[in-house]
């Protein structure tokens, strides 16, 4: 079903047109009410009025994350303090975390969104809704939750950490379509099978986000479930869930292009690449009073489509992701850097040792093994010893980044040394092939 | 007093014990005593060897963890009761034993290697009780 027709089926002129109008709008608000992209625009020698239509957007400067951690908490804002009605923020384990901020009509745009995600996956107002995102500072949980009330379904904040209880709901209530993450709903698969209530289950689709997830686990959380199964994407510091999300015919992600304007650049040059060639994603948003984001460097790497879809839709569509610029990881719904990783085996004895991060998954679960060379200033002659130093870096990991990680102690010179960040990875998930 | 105990991380992986023997073997380093504590995922050789110093610097160069550790190695006859006793009069000087094993040396008689929160202490009581501990020269 399509949520929006006048919108999602836009002709591509139209869209152009509207988002010329709207971007010209946004630079011109950024630029008088926020210092901080004022300056930025000032310093490439750029003024509103040289921003009129979509071709233009290349002449503006780039938002990064680093722009976000200056800006933090609220350097960014667009309107007055008092016309912000909420706020989220991610995990924020590498340094600051990033802001949402939103007015009234920011979080209604926002249910908009993800309404317009949720009615393709087929959900209207008869349908029992799950959400199993987490609530709170996290977009997931009342991102999700505001876009299935919007649609008129009836919701039932399940939020995370409790799959007895879920599973109670979800089989007392009758419930049609679960929003969670992917490897989560996996997990509620196993369990269903395990305590054979497969077919007590009346789920007809899910709505799955929040990390990458592969073909083969769409397709085993289809078999297993027998439901459809579809792709949420968003980010906080955009907005949360519901930027864009993939239709029955599951050919890339449709983005709201009335509110958001992707671009695909070559992250080396920043320039634009040909139309469907792969770079990273940058987005901006268009109609976001609270915190508007321009030209935002979301470092995924993927590419846009424009032609029609089949299912009716014009917006453009994100196609498979490629990885990222930066050499960050999403396991266990969690971003993780090796740069946080080194800096917890630093707290051991102040020098940073040789290692390996290596994620996996396992059953359907993320996994994460951490190696670490057993330098000679490490070595004890009791296994005791050895045990206490594993132990010491999995405590210094849980409070860096919040995961428990495998530690594995290995011979010298047995991992690959070298000076890039990413070499310090291996990602055997294969997510982005 | 002391003798001079080679440890040696391993990885719980095949061939590593045979690649350590061999460095050893290769640069004419005798093997007194051989013993292997594991977990699941990694292993320590603890070895006696005929020339301890040299051991660690050509391990060391062929990249393996290795450290030298003060133990003691005693000596105690065949008898029944005669471990319980040794230990026994150890513990009670409130010393706590780190780790012990058997030493494959030595004739009739049983041979431990031990390491203790106070081995100078544990030393004395050895002596006292007249057990004979094996000095660095008895196996170079
Ligand atoms: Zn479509």
């Amino acid at each position: 079903m399509i949520w929006n027709e006048s919108k999602e089926c836009m002709p591509r002129e139209d869209i152009i047109a509207l988002q010329g109008a709207r971007l010209k709008k946004q630079v011109d608000r950024v630029y008088h009410n926020v210092e901080y992209y004022r300056k930025k625009m000032q310093e490439v020698g750029l003024e509103p009025g040289d921003i009129q239509s979509i071709e233009d957007v290349e002449k503006l400067p780039f938002t990064t994350n680093e722009d976000l951690a200056k800006a933090y908490p609220l350097g960014l804002l667009a309107v007055p303090r008092s016309e912000i009605v909420r706020i989220h923020a991610t995990s924020g384990t590498t340094g600051k975390p990033k802001i949402g901020a939103y007015t009234r009509r920011d979080i209604d745009i926002w249910s908009e969104g993800v309404a317009r995600c949720l009615a393709m996956s087929g959900v209207t107002r008869d349908d029992i809704v799950i959400v199993s995102y987490g609530y709170g500072l996290f977009t997931g949980g009342l991102g999700a939750h505001y876009g299935a009330e919007k649609i008129g379904a009836m919701v039932i904040p399940v939020s995370t950490g409790n799959t007895t209880k879920l599973i109670n709901m979800l089989i007392d209530f009758g419930a049609t379509a679960i929003a969670c993450t992917p490897s989560y709903l996996l997990h509620i698969a196993e369990t269903l099978e395990k305590e054979n209530l497969m077919d007590k289950v009346k789920l007809k689709c899910c709505i799955c986000g929040a990390e990458p997830w592969t073909e083969e686990m769409r397709t085993q959380i289809e078999k297993r479930l027998n439901i459809k199964a579809f792709d949420i994407y968003g980010l906080t510091e955009m907005m949360g869930p519901g930027v864009a999300s993939d239709c029955e015919y599951h050919a890339g992600l449709h983005v709201w292009e009335d509110h958001f304007l992707p671009e695909i650049i070559d992250p080396a040059t920043g320039k634009h690449v040909p139309e469907g060639e792969s770079g990273e994603l940058v987005m901006t948003t268009l109609t976001k009073e609270g915190l508007p984001l321009i030209r935002y460097r979301t470092r995924d790497l993927t590419s846009l489509k424009y032609e029609k879809c089949e299912c009716g839709r014009t917006m453009a569509r994100i196609q498979r992701f490629k990885g990222r610029t930066d050499d960050m990881l999403i396991t266990k719904g969690v971003n993780v850097f090796p740069t946080q990783v080194e800096a917890a085996l630093l707290t051991i004895d102040g020098t940073t040792p040789h290692y390996m991060m290596i994620v996996d998954r396992v059953d359907n679960q993320d996994t994460l093994e951490v190696q670490l060379e057993v330098e000679e200033r490490f070595f004890s002659d009791e296994i005791r010893g050895l045990e206490e130093l594993a132990g010491k870096v999995r405590g210094a990991l849980k409070t860096a980044i919040g995961l428990n990680a495998k530690v594995k102690l290995v011979e010298p010179d047995t991992l690959e040394h070298s000076q890039g960040k990413s070499k310090h990875v291996i990602d055997k998930r294969k997510l982005y092939e | 007093m002391f003798v001079k105990q080679l440890s040696i991380f391993l990885e719980n992986r095949a061939g590593r014990l045979d690649d350590a023997l061999k460095i050893l073997k290769d640069n004419g380093i005798n093997i007194i005593s051989l013993s292997l504590a594991d977990t699941s995922d990694f292993g320590l050789l603890r070895l006696l060897v005929s020339d301890p110093e040299k051991a660690k610097q050509v391990l060391k160069e062929r990249r393996f963890s290795a450290q030298l550790a003060d133990i003691l190695a005693i000596r105690i006859p065949h008898t029944p009761g005669s471990l319980s006793g040794v230990l026994g009069s150890v513990t009670a000087a409130g010393i706590n034993i780190e780790y012990m094993y058997t030493l494959s040396v030595g004739g009739g008689d049983a041979n431990l290697a031990l390491k203790t929160s106070d081995q100078e202490r544990t030393a004395e009581i050895f002596k006292e009780q007249g057990i004979h501990t094996y000095s660095q020269e008895e196996f170079s």
